[in-house]
């Protein structure tokens, strides 16, 4: 008995799933595969990111196959959706250029996140981990962010510099009861 | 009718009616002719009868003199639903608006990528909790309402609601915000049941839409006030917010609003979503003005495509509210802005939630402008455009664009005959 009850506080001592005991109960804990198979929310830093690579030429072979030309135009312009190439230069500053996803982002990631969650409209969630890395870089190749023969994958494409670099503002420290800007009257 | 009546009570008592052979229909039909001579006349309006339904019984429904609707956002824009299903922006028909909360069948609608509305099973829908916590949680909607629960008041609010010199009414120039009392589970106890990590600082809430359209916010306004909403205005969520689950961190714009909420994540970063990219900005006091909603009101009566009869009394009303806490005051000028008078709030203001003010008023009949301005809790005050635009240091021109959400007091300029118009035209 005694020592039963040793064990039972060393196992409790043990566990960090103990570290604070629930209040109600309710609910069940998820398994680490059902989290895996559901988080597709992708970091800057890309520790979410699935094995897989792809390139800008396979990706303008996906683009056409997938029809994502249907909406976007054969090279991401002139269609009925976002056009998704830049038409300024590159001597333009990046905030007078277009408000294109794959030109703007500070992160690679993002764009990957967006076209893995949200794309192609209407078959959404159908494309495989090669498929949005080829996209991917194809839609960085055609703003001229990375060269045609540049392989992305889990490690590389955190890595992208993206044309904006740190030119964009961080988010402030929210706080309740507190003017959403500080100084500003209105 | 005394006489009348207990004849009918009789006659139903008795039997007599269907046993006499007189059929249901006959009955209705004899009613709805001693509604033909009204015997007062504030009864004139019950004349015919609006005969009992199955629907009617059920589900009621609105008068059919009642005929205010919602519009597509902006006016002119692409309809909604489309030609494909897809649901884009319509607002709320302020103008015909009483009290503070917005019928469920008349709440504005945005989505973020004019999506298909996920027609979704309540028995198959979980929300589940991970990322920086002790344990994560997956709940069934029978879970979650076995939680404590909450039952408050909250605006929401588009960040495109913004008022134009070209629009017409206050449903084109305010109507992509409303307001809806929610019940739900307060975000802090599901994370306090998960146990939340210490380096937590935001999170994202992802919703089971096509897009999984997924927003950051900072893990202070979860512990705050975010609720987990599964309930409006008394009954469950309607599909076109959510249902049958969202998210509503009082006081952000309306994208934070995650409907068809299926996931939460607990992170240590800023994760620059797809619709966290629709916040960068250059200008950190910009980005700051794009998160919590400002002080703002409007007047919804006299407005926009109104016509007053006459001179004589009216009271002027409106909605004001406030991303920042509860309304203080709400001022209203009847001249241009010149004299700002303390206008009467119903009821007690809610934080982060409409409150109708009201001015009594008598128009001499002279053309005039109107305005109000709110001031919230923590004396945040709405400002009119030349006041921001000066803020700025930069020239006041008719298309003005204030940063952030546009909460700019709002002019309507009342004609010699009466008439309403936009004020900044």
């Amino acid at each position: 008995m005694g020592s039963l009850r040793v064990v039972t506080i060393l196992l409790l001592l043990g566990s960090p799933a103990f570290a604070q005991s629930p209040t109600y109960g309710v609910g069940r804990t998820p398994t680490a595969e059902e989290i895996r198979r559901m988080d597709i929310s992708i970091s800057p830093t890309g520790e979410e990111l699935p094995p897989g690579r792809g390139t800008a030429k396979e990706g303008a072979l996906v683009f056409e196959q997938k029809a994502c030309i249907a909406c976007h135009g054969a090279t991401g312009l002139g269609g009925m959706a976002p056009e998704l190439q830049s038409k300024k230069g590159q001597d333009v500053p990046i905030w007078q250029r277009e408000r294109i996803l794959p030109l703007r982002s500070p992160f690679a990631t993002t764009v990957w996140d967006y076209i893995n969650r949200g794309m192609p409209a209407g078959n959404e969630g159908t494309l495989t981990a090669n498929e949005v890395y080829s996209l991917t870089a194809y839609l960085l190749f055609l703003n001229k962010v990375i060269p045609e023969d540049e392989v992305l994958d889990k490690q590389s494409l955190p890595k992208v510099k993206m044309p904006i670099g740190d030119n964009y503002a961080k988010e402030h420290d929210w706080k309740p009861n507190t003017p959403r800007l500080e100084g500003y009257p209105y | 009718m005394d006489s009348k009546r207990t004849s009918r009570r009789e006659l139903l008592k008795g039997g007599a009616a269907l046993a006499g052979g007189v059929t249901l229909g006959e009955l209705a039909s004899s009613q709805a002719q001693a509604h033909d001579h009204p015997m007062t006349p504030g009864s004139q309006n019950a004349s015919p009868m609006i005969l009992g339904s199955k629907e009617l019984v059920e589900y009621g429904q609105r008068s059919k003199y009642v005929t205010s609707v919602r519009i597509q956002h902006p006016p002119g824009g692409r309809p909604s639903p489309d030609l494909f299903g897809k649901v884009f922006h319509v607002a709320s028909p302020l103008q015909d608006s009483v009290g503070v909360i917005t019928p469920s069948s008349l709440h504005y609608v945005a989505t973020t990528r004019g999506s298909y509305m996920p027609d979704i099973d309540p028995k198959l829908h979980t929300l589940t909790i991970h990322g920086l916590v002790d344990q994560p949680l997956t709940l069934t909607m029978d879970d979650l309402k076995r939680f404590p629960s909450v039952t408050r008041l909250h605006f929401i609010e588009c960040a495109g609601n913004r008022h134009t010199p070209r629009q017409k009414t206050v449903q084109e120039t305010h109507g992509m915000t409303s307001c809806a009392e929610w019940t739900g589970v307060l975000l802090s106890t599901l994370l306090k049941e998960c146990g939340l990590k210490g380096s937590a600082t935001w999170f994202v809430a992802e919703g089971a839409e096509e897009v999984k359209g997924a927003s950051s916010m900072p893990i202070a306004k979860a512990m705050d006030d975010c609720i987990i909403a599964y309930g409006m205005n008394g009954e469950a969520l309607r599909p076109q917010q959510g249902f049958p689950v969202r998210i509503i961190p009082p006081g952000f714009e309306g994208i934070f609003h995650t409907k068809y909420l299926r996931r939460i994540k607990v992170v240590d970063r800023y994760y620059m979503n797809y619709n966290d990219f629709g916040h960068l900005r250059p200008d950190p006091k910009e980005l700051a003005l794009s998160e919590q909603i400002g002080p703002k009101s409007v007047i919804t009566y006299p407005s926009g495509g109104q016509q007053l009869p006459g001179r004589g009394f009216y009271e002027i009303s409106g909605l004001a509210w406030s991303g920042g806490g509860a309304i203080r005051t709400v001022e209203v000028s009847t001249d241009g802005g010149k004299k700002w008078n303390l206008a009467e709030l119903k009821g007690t203001p809610q934080r982060m939630a409409h409150v109708r003010f009201g001015y009594n008023w008598n128009w001499d009949g002279n053309e005039t402008e109107i305005l109000s301005r709110a001031t919230d809790e923590i004396g945040q005050v709405q400002a009119l455009r030349e006041q921001i635009a000066q803020w700025w240091n930069v020239p006041v021109e008719r298309n003005y664009r204030v940063p952030g959400l546009d909460n700019s007091v709002m002019p309507w300029k009342i004609a010699k005959d009466g008439s309403v118009t936009n004020g900044l035209a």
